[in-house]
């Protein structure tokens, strides 16, 4: 029996033999590109009207997938009802219900797809939890350390009348205690830096932080993306065909969209000869120069390879304040979960939409390295007289030593990484104090 | 006579450093530190206050607690909660099991002592 190619598989064989491009196609029928990545890699179902649509722009009988796509809803409904369980035998029953009543047989396969994802995501979360007790089993070993220093020490402060014997024991204590205090914390570094510097495929399990890894691996530069006629959806299919990750090729789609968009509206060759210059230019005075937006110039720098941009780091918050990407630069740690410093200039210019924000910081928790910060809030959506907008804000985190000595005489605004490892007592964005309270 | 403390802890550098000092103020102090068998020695002892750990070897202080409350002899102990979380979520689960007090690690030695104090009545 010759293997039947499934209804996704034949859109983007016959997508491909007519040399247009994945957005393309998608815009011409009304969905996302993102969307139909997942149409032609059959993790969505095709019915009614888009069926048409996808046969009228692609030149086929609609009859061409929907046959396809009836015979793949069967296998679909059939295993679908056989994994609950529900029923014994249904043969008859199944193809009668998709003969029938193809809206509600593809009600319950998309139900039971979604169990499925739900399913992957709580198991992706469950690993995080089991993840995380490691964490807090190494910092409750540190802190009995310390209630065990804490309380011999206070006896040999306060207690003045104590014998040899006494003496000798408490003073043993807290040499044995210091030598385990010391072990412990290199051990919680090491942990720590672990989990930052060399985060496995198991300890990443969520689709932002799975992105993020993924472009670090990569410098955060993408060649293939380069050029102006490169497919993104052809693209994420082939790096990320593998991924269990639930939604991380619709997030990599997505960015990766819009890597190439600004890719070909500011071109390395256009671009780079400003950025190598010395000391480095002014962003926003770049962004002028060059007629475009002060965002797409600032995560542009971010996208760069080493050698053609300076060191950088990168943020991005949505309106909600959560932050939505990350790139790491040495000096500045970002908050892998949970809320950032409340002080960085990232949301300042949530609060100032539109208006370019330059801020010189020093991170108070690290080394107090100096930064100089361009910061903007954007409208993500293309705007529309009825439809809603959401803000965007990014952030470029540049060493001052890239602009040479121009930000020397500047104070610099002091923030840190996020309130829990915090130890600024004065600051009045502070939400909640240090784990482990103030030293 | 002396008011007796039973301190359920399995570090025995902080066992030794809280013995002295609950000693030196006057209370008679037994210890223990596994969490399997803390229960029953809770009832063998009687003491008037229980210092118990949160984390011990074997089971975990709240499961101990909730045994402590569900048992007619020791349901009226009071218990005096040590943990080295400090969460939120964790007060909570000691008080909803019947904690008396809870003290975060690390603690002042005349915190420790009010805390029990105040418990024994002394």
């Amino acid at each position: 029996m010759v293997a039947r190619s499934s209804s996704g598989t034949r859109i983007r064989d016959r997508r491909i033999e007519l040399g247009m491009r994945q957005a393309a196609l998608a815009q011409a029928v009304g969905i996302s590109a993102s969307y139909l990545n997942l149409i032609e890699h059959d993790r969505r179902r095709i019915g009614g009207k888009l069926v048409l649509e996808l046969s009228r722009e692609l030149g086929v009988d609609p009859s061409h997938f929907s046959e396809t796509a009836r015979a793949e809803l069967v296998d679909s409904l059939r295993h679908s009802i056989a994994k609950s369980g529900a029923f014994s035998t249904l043969s008859e029953s199944v193809e009668q219900l998709a003969g029938r009543m193809p809206e509600w047989a593809e009600f319950i396969v998309a139900q039971d797809r979604r169990l499925d994802e739900q399913q992957q995501l709580v198991s992706a979360l469950t690993d995080r939890l089991t993840h995380d007790p490691q964490l807090a089993a190494s910092v409750h070993e540190v802190l009995s350390v310390i209630t065990s220093v804490r309380s011999t020490a206070g006896i040999l402060a306060n207690e003045e009348d104590l014998d040899r014997d006494w003496l000798g024991r408490f003073h043993r204590n807290i040499y044995e205690d210091s030598q385990r205090l010391a072990e412990s914390a290199q051990a919680l570094v090491a942990y720590l830096e672990e989990a930052e510097d060399d985060a496995s495929e198991e300890s990443i399990s969520l689709a932002v932080e799975q992105l993020e890894h993924w472009l670090d691996q990569r410098g955060h530069h993408v060649p293939e993306l380069e050029n102006p006629t490169s497919d993104v959806g052809d693209f994420v299919a082939q790096e990320l065909q593998d991924t269990a990750i639930l939604g991380l090729p619709e997030l990599a789609t997505t960015y990766l969209e819009r890597y190439r968009r600004e890719a070909e509206l500011l071109p390395m060759e256009t671009l780079v000869p400003f950025l190598t210059r010395r000391p480095f230019p002014d962003p926003l005075a770049l962004a002028n120069h060059l007629g475009c937006g002060f965002g797409p110039l600032l995560r542009r720098i971010a996208s760069l390879p080493e050698g053609k941009a300076p060191q950088c780091g990168l943020v991005t918050c949505d309106s909600s304040g959560t932050i939505t990407f990350r790139r790491d630069i040495e000096g500045f740690p970002m908050p892998k979960f949970g809320a950032a410093c409340p002080l960085w200039p990232l949301y300042q210019a949530l609060s100032e939409p539109g208006r370019p924000i330059r801020s010189v910081v020093q991170h108070g928790n690290y080394d107090a390295s100096r930064f100089v910060t361009f910061a903007i809030s954007e409208p993500k959506l293309q705007p529309s007289y009825d439809g809603e907008q959401v803000y965007e804000a990014t952030m470029l985190i540049l060493p001052s030593r890239s602009f040479g000595t121009e930000t020397e005489g500047e104070d610099a605004r002091q923030v840190g990484s996020s309130c829990r490892i915090c130890l600024r007592r004065d600051c009045a964005a502070r939400r909640e104090p240090p784990v482990g309270g103030f030293r | 006579m002396s008011k007796r403390v039973l301190l359920v802890e399995d570090e025995p550098n902080i066992v030794e450093a809280i013995r002295f000092v609950l000693s030196r103020a006057g209370f008679a102090v037994d210890t223990h530190s596994d969490g399997r068998s803390a229960f029953d020695a809770v009832k063998d002892r009687a003491p008037d206050v229980v210092i118990l750990d949160v984390m011990l070897p074997g089971r975990s202080g709240y499961d101990i607690l909730q045994d402590l409350r569900a048992e007619a002899q020791t349901s009226d102990v009071p218990v005096l909660m040590l943990t080295a979380r400090g969460q939120r979520k964790d007060e909570e689960m000691a008080a909803r099991f019947g904690a008396s007090k809870f003290m975060t690690k690390p603690f002042a030695n005349a915190e420790l002592l009010d805390a029990v104090r105040a418990l024994a009545g002394a």
